[in-house]
């Protein structure tokens, strides 16, 4: 971010003159909790893209979904909640085990039990 | 210009008619109510263009003004007492957004007990919310002030909440005679509303009002406010005179009765300022150096102009219509002896709370401040600083 306005430079009532500028304002900093995306396990259904109360599910000019915007990600877990697919494809994670290398294997395995479990149920 | 017999209320109501703003959002309350009443038949009528907007609750109409205020829009509003008192959170929301809305407020004491007549418990409470403050003797000033709010508030160095204050049945239920200007007189006074740059309504360009500031931003907007503030003075002078080249009658920061060499003198707003003339004049033909000093700028407080007015007296005393419970005087007591702190030669200042919740304020209750003032200028200390009057012990 640029530096911060001082008073004689902020419009008048702290008006926002510009539209569509939340995009600049990291608000994904104060996330405890991160989503963690499986690309093998998803079925490109958007759920998640549609649930996103903010814009943090970022999709290619395909139209195919891709990796979390984590500027704007608050790790509120809408998305992995909703994710539709046998093996989930979002596992949430503290947001300390989620940035560290191992986090992507460490979900996957979480999927996997995950899914187990809900079949244990079900039999 | 023509001589009119009309109460408070159909004076600023008329003044309303004459501004012919786009939106009003009103609920009734007494005794702001007959404004609102008054216009609603203008409007009815086709007298004006106004969008009348009539809402459940005080909370919800200074919403639509502030709302309508941001859309682009001139906006005005009148009430009293609770009805200020319900409208508290925006208020504060109005003056943050820099939006020039005009508030008549018709001064009433809050609940409780329930009460309808006046004292200024309302508008004092709400002074420091960051509007501008006028307070006015009689239905002429009421109506003078009506109009020049809403040049003081859309000045473009300001964008400022007004609220036009007078004292309630008092004033606002009294007929009294008054002129009014001309409608096309008040209309080009008042010009096309340009009291934001940035309407919402302006779809081309949108803009946000009203985003989250933090740590980060906020105290750069509350600085703004207080900037804003510090440049009403002369605004509502430079208004003033100009009102004044229109009307003959000119407005400036308060308004001295015989100060010029007074030796005693009282302070106080609105309607008892009247009462008080007539005593000053009864203790001048006795052959006391008595005076008046009426605030008519309340917010911004006037202090060092105030100051300077009060510096010759040797013992005043200040006239408060409301308490502030716990605090070292009412609310105008505790502005002006501030003020009068950096003189280097300092009055004896004493404060009287009186008239709350409408009790009459007599002539011989004045008698009895002058007279203590008069013993003041002997003794120089005073009994008590701060007390009640037209009280029963």
């Amino acid at each position: 971010m640029s530096k911060p306005k001082g008073w004689k430079d902020l419009p008048e009532g702290g008006l926002i003159k510009e539209a569509g500028n939340a995009e600049k304002y990291n608000t994904g900093a104060w996330r405890s909790d991160r989503p963690i995306w499986i690309k093998e396990n998803c079925i490109q259904c958007m759920f998640c893209w549609v649930f996103c109360p903010d814009a943090a599910i970022t999709v290619d000019k395909n139209g195919e979904r891709g990796e979390f915007d984590y500027l704007h990600c608050k790790g509120c877990g809408i998305c992995a909640l909703e994710c539709p697919s046998k093996v989930k494809s979002i596992v949430m994670m503290s947001e300390a085990e989620g940035a560290k290398p191992d986090a992507l294997e460490k979900a996957k395995a979480a999927a996997l039990k995950m899914a187990e479990e809900k079949k244990a149920v079900k039999a | 210009m023509k001589k009119v017999a009309m109460t408070g209320n159909v004076a600023v109501a008329n003044a309303m008619r004459q501004i012919n703003p786009d939106v009003c959002a009103a609920y009734p309350i007494t005794p702001s109510t007959e404004i609102m009443q008054q216009f609603s038949t203008f409007v009815a009528n086709g007298q004006v263009d106004t969008e009348l907007v009539t809402v459940e609750s005080e909370h919800s109409a200074m919403s639509a003004c502030i709302g309508a205020a941001a859309a682009g829009g001139r906006v005005m509003n009148a009430t009293s007492a609770n009805g200020l008192a319900l409208m508290w959170e925006m208020l504060y929301i109005a003056a943050g957004n820099r939006l020039p809305i005009v508030l008549s407020c018709v001064n009433r004491a809050l609940s409780a007990p329930i009460n309808i007549h006046c004292d200024h418990s309302d508008s004092m409470g709400a002074r420091d919310s960051g509007w501008i403050q006028l307070y006015a003797e009689n239905a002429q000033e009421a109506y003078d002030n009506t109009i020049q709010a809403v040049r003081i508030g859309e000045h473009p160095d300001l964008h400022l909440p007004v609220m036009s204050c007078m004292d309630g049945f008092i004033i606002s239920h009294s007929i009294e005679n008054l002129e009014l200007l001309d409608d096309r007189q008040v209309g080009d006074f008042v010009g096309p509303y340009k009291g934001t740059a940035y309407p919402l309504l302006d779809l081309a360009n949108p803009v946000t009002y009203g985003a989250l500031h933090l740590q980060d931003y906020y105290i750069e907007s509350r600085k703004q406010l207080h900037e804003a503030h510090k440049r009403a003075k002369n605004i509502v002078i430079e208004v003033g005179r100009e009102y004044g080249k229109l009307s003959g009658r000119s407005y400036g920061l308060f308004e001295t009765y015989k100060m010029d060499d007074a030796e005693i003198g009282i302070v106080a707003l609105n309607s008892a300022a009247g009462t008080a003339k007539v005593v000053v004049d009864e203790f001048r033909a006795k052959g006391v150096k008595a005076g008046l000093l009426k605030p008519r700028l309340f917010r911004p407080f006037p202090y060092l102009e105030i100051a300077d007015a009060l510096k010759g007296l040797k013992a005043l005393c200040v006239l408060d219509r409301a308490d502030s419970f716990g605090a070292a005087g009412g609310p105008l007591f505790i502005e002006v002896r501030s003020a009068l702190y950096d003189l280097p030669k300092r009055p004896v200042a004493i404060n009287k709370i009186f008239g709350l919740g409408g009790r009459d304020l007599g002539l011989d209750d004045l008698r009895k401040v002058f007279e203590e003032l008069v013993t003041l200028l002997d003794k120089g200390q005073a009994k008590s600083l701060y007390e009640y009057i037209t009280v029963r012990e």
